[in-house]
C-alpha cells in the first residue's frame, strides 16, 4: 500500500499531538470510532471567550490515513469559530491528504470528531444540540 | 550500517540458498531434456536428476522415493490429497475434519468439498493454537474417510502433536493427511515412524525455488488418489505434466542442505528468535500468540496491546514482517487464525509475525527490537486508548459510537 507524501509528513510528524485538561474554562472533548472496527479518534478544542478555536489537540488509534486525518484538523480547526468548524467536510479532508477510496472513512471519522468535540462544548456551556450520527 | 529493509518473513518465502541456484542452473541450459524423453540421452540425464532430487527429497523425511510425488507447490499438494482422497474413497463415506486455523489451501479445498455434497467438521483449536487431542477423537465419525492437520502453522509455528493424531486415525482406518508446508527443515520428520498417510511440501520454505513442491503418497498401506491433473500420466499417473527438471534439482538440493544443517541451523535461528523475544517481551501489554513450547524455532508473533497494526507495519517498514491485519479492503479483517485462538479483533489487528532464517543476523535482531520499542512507544503516544488503559478505565466497558 503506498500513502501520499501528504499523509506520509502528517504520520511522521503529527501536529498537536497531546491533551488538555477537560476540566478547564473552554475546553472540549470529541471521542469517536471503536477499538473493534480499527480506529478511535480524540479531537479536543480549547474555545476562546469570543467563541474562537483558539488552541486544538488529538490523540488518535488508527491507521496512517487516520492519524493524518486528526493531525490535519488540529490545524484546520484553530482560528476558526465553532460554526465555521462545523463547515469543514470529510471531502476536503479527503482531498487535502489524497486518501484512497478505502480510507475515505478515515477522514469521515475526523469530520465527527470536530461535530462531537463542539457539541461537547455546547452542551457544557447549555446549549442543546444533537450529536452527529457516525457514518462510514 | 545495517542495511533495509531487513528481512524477518521467512515464513512467507526464502532465498533460494546460492548452492541450490548454482546447481540448478545447468538444468535450465545444458541439461535441458525432458526427463519423459526415453530415447535418447538428454532425457536420461534429466532423468537421472529428477530421481536422484526425489531420494534426497524423501530421505529428509525417510520417505521411500518411490512415496514422494512432484507438484507445483503444497497448495498444489494439498489440492491433491484432499480432493483426490475425497473423491477415491466416497464409497466409504463423505466425512472430513481439519482444523479453522488450516492454511486457506486446505480451508478452501474442504469448502470446495462442501459444494460437491461432502461434510466437513473445523475443529477450533485450544487458545495455544494446539488441537486438544479428546475434541479430536470425538469429531471422527464412522463415515469420517480423512482427516487433515497441519504440522506447523504459519502463523503462530505450534506443532501440532501429529504422532498421536495419526495413531488415532490409523486405529479407524481414516485417511491422515498433513500439510508440512512450514515443517521441513524445522522439525524432524520420521515417515517410516510417523502413521501420516499423505503430506504436502513446498520447496521455497526451506531455502529452494517457488513453484516446486511435493506430495508423499504412502505405499503400505497403499493409498488412492484420484488425479486432478490428467494428461500425459506422469508421475504414476497422478499428476501429469512435464516435469520441471531444474526446480525439481532445486528442490532436492534445498533438502538436503536441510538435513545436513538443521540442527545447528535451528540451534542458531532459536538463539536470534529467543533473543528478540527476550527483547520486544519487556514492552509493556506485549503478548505472544500461540504456545512457546511446542513450536518452531524461527517464529515469533507477538500482539502489542492499543496500537493499530496498520500504523504499525507502516511505523515499522524497515523491517519485512507480516501483520495478522489485512487492511486491504476498508472493513478490516483480523487474521482468521488469531481470531480461533480467541483473541480479540483488537489484539489480532495488532499482531506481527517475526519469522527468523538463514541469513538472519544478531545485528538485524537488535536493530528490530530497538525500532520496534521506539515505535510502540511513539505510537502509544499518540493512542487515546493507551491513556485510557493507564487512567485504569476498563476498555470493555467503554460504551463505542459504533461506525
Amino acid at each position: 500500500m503506498s500513502y501520499s507524501t501528504k499523509v506520509l509528513d502528517h504520520y511522521e510528524n503529527p501536529r498537536n499531538v497531546g491533551t488538555f485538561n477537560q476540566d478547564d474554562e473552554g475546553v472540549a472533548t470529541g471521542m469517536v470510532g471503536a477499538p473493534a472496527c480499527g480506529d478511535v479518534m480524540k479531537l479536543q478544542i480549547k474555545v476562546n471567550k469570543d467563541g474562537v478555536i483558539e488552541d486544538a489537540k488529538f490523540k488518535t488509534y488508527g491507521c496512517g490515513s487516520a492519524i493524518a486525518s486528526s493531525s490535519l484538523v488540529t490545524e484546520w480547526v484553530k482560528g476558526k469559530t465553532l460554526d465555521e468548524a462545523l463547515t469543514i467536510k470529510n471531502t476536503q479532508i479527503a482531498e487535502e491528504l489524497a486518501l484512497p477510496p478505502v480510507k475515505i472513512h478515515c477522514s469521515v471519522l475526523a469530520e465527527d470528531a470536530i461535530k462531537a468535540a463542539v457539541a461537547d462544548y455546547k452542551a457544557k456551556h447549555g446549549e442543546m444540540v444533537v450529536a452527529a450520527a457516525c457514518k462510514g | 550500517m545495517i542495511k533495509t529493509p531487513i528481512y524477518l518473513d521467512y515464513s512467507a518465502t526464502t532465498p533460494v540458498d546460492p548452492r541450490v541456484a548454482e546447481k540448478m542452473i545447468p538444468y535450465l541450459t545444458e541439461k535441458f531434456g525432458n526427463p519423459a524423453s526415453r530415447s535418447h540421452e538428454f532425457g536420461w540425464e534429466a532423468e537421472k536428476a529428477v530421481e536422484e532430487a526425489r531420494e534426497q527429497v524423501a530421505a529428509l523425511v525417510n520417505a521411500d522415493p518411490k512415496e514422494i510425488i512432484w507438484t507445483s507447490g503444497a497448495t498444489e499438494s494439498n489440492n491433491l490429497a484432499i480432493k483426490g482422497a475425497a473423491h477415491f474413497y466416497k464409497g466409504k463415506g463423505k466425512h472430513l475434519v481439519t482444523m479453522m486455523t488450516e492454511h486457506k489451501a486446505v480451508i478452501d479445498t474442504m469448502r470446495h468439498l462442501e459444494s460437491e455434497g461432502y461434510e466437513v467438521t473445523y475443529l477450533m483449536p485450544e487458545s495455544s493454537g494446539l488441537v486438544d487431542m479428546e475434541k479430536f477423537k470425538a469429531a471422527l465419525r464412522p463415515d469420517t474417510i480423512l482427516a487433515s492437520v497441519m504440522l506447523v502453522n504459519n502463523e503462530i509455528g505450534v506443532i501440532q502433536d501429529i504422532a498421536a493424531l495419526g495413531e488415532v486415525c490409523r486405529a479407524k482406518g481414516i485417511i491422515f493427511h498433513v500439510d508440512a508446508a512450514q515443517a521441513t527443515g524445522k522439525v524432524a520428520i520420521d515417515l517410516a515412524k510417523l502413521k501420516v498417510d499423505l503430506m504436502s511440501f513446498s520447496a521455497h520454505k526451506t531455502y529452494g525455488p517457488k513453484g516446486i513442491g511435493a506430495l508423499y503418497v504412502q505405499r503400505k498401506p497403499r493409498i488412492r488418489l484420484e488425479a486432478q491433473m490428467h494428461g500425459g500420466g506422469h508421475e504414476r499417473g497422478l499428476r501429469s505434466g512435464t516435469l520441471a527438471t531444474h526446480q525439481i534439482v532445486g528442490m532436492g538440493e534445498a533438502f538436503r542442505i536441510a538435513r545436513e544443517e538443521m540442527v545447528a541451523e535451528n540451534e542458531r535461528v532459536r538463539y536470534l528468535r529467543d533473543r528478540l523475544y527476550k527483547g520486544l517481551s519487556q514492552i509493556e501489554e506485549a503478548h505472544v500468540n500461540g504456545d512457546m513450547e511446542q513450536r518452531v524455532p524461527h517464529n515469533l508473533n507477538i500482539s502489542f496491546n492499543f496500537v493499530e497494526g496498520e500504523s504499525l507495519i507502516m511505523a515499522i517498514r524497515d523491517l519485512a514482517v507480516s501483520s495478522g491485519s489485512a487492511c486491504t479492503s476498508a472493513s478490516l479483517e483480523p487474521s482468521y487464525v488469531l481470531r480461533a485462538l480467541g483473541r480479540s479483533d483488537e489484539l489480532a489487528h495488532s499482531s506481527i509475525r517475526f519469522t527468523i532464517g538463514r541469513f538472519s543476523t544478531e545485528e538485524e535482531i537488535d536493530y528490530a527490537i530497538e525500532l520496534v520499542k521506539n515505535k510502540i512507544g511513539r505510537l502509544r503516544e499518540m493512542s487515546p486508548l493507551w491513556d485510557m488503559f493507564k487512567e485504569g478505565v476498563d476498555l470493555s466497558t467503554v460504551q463505542w459510537a459504533s461506525h
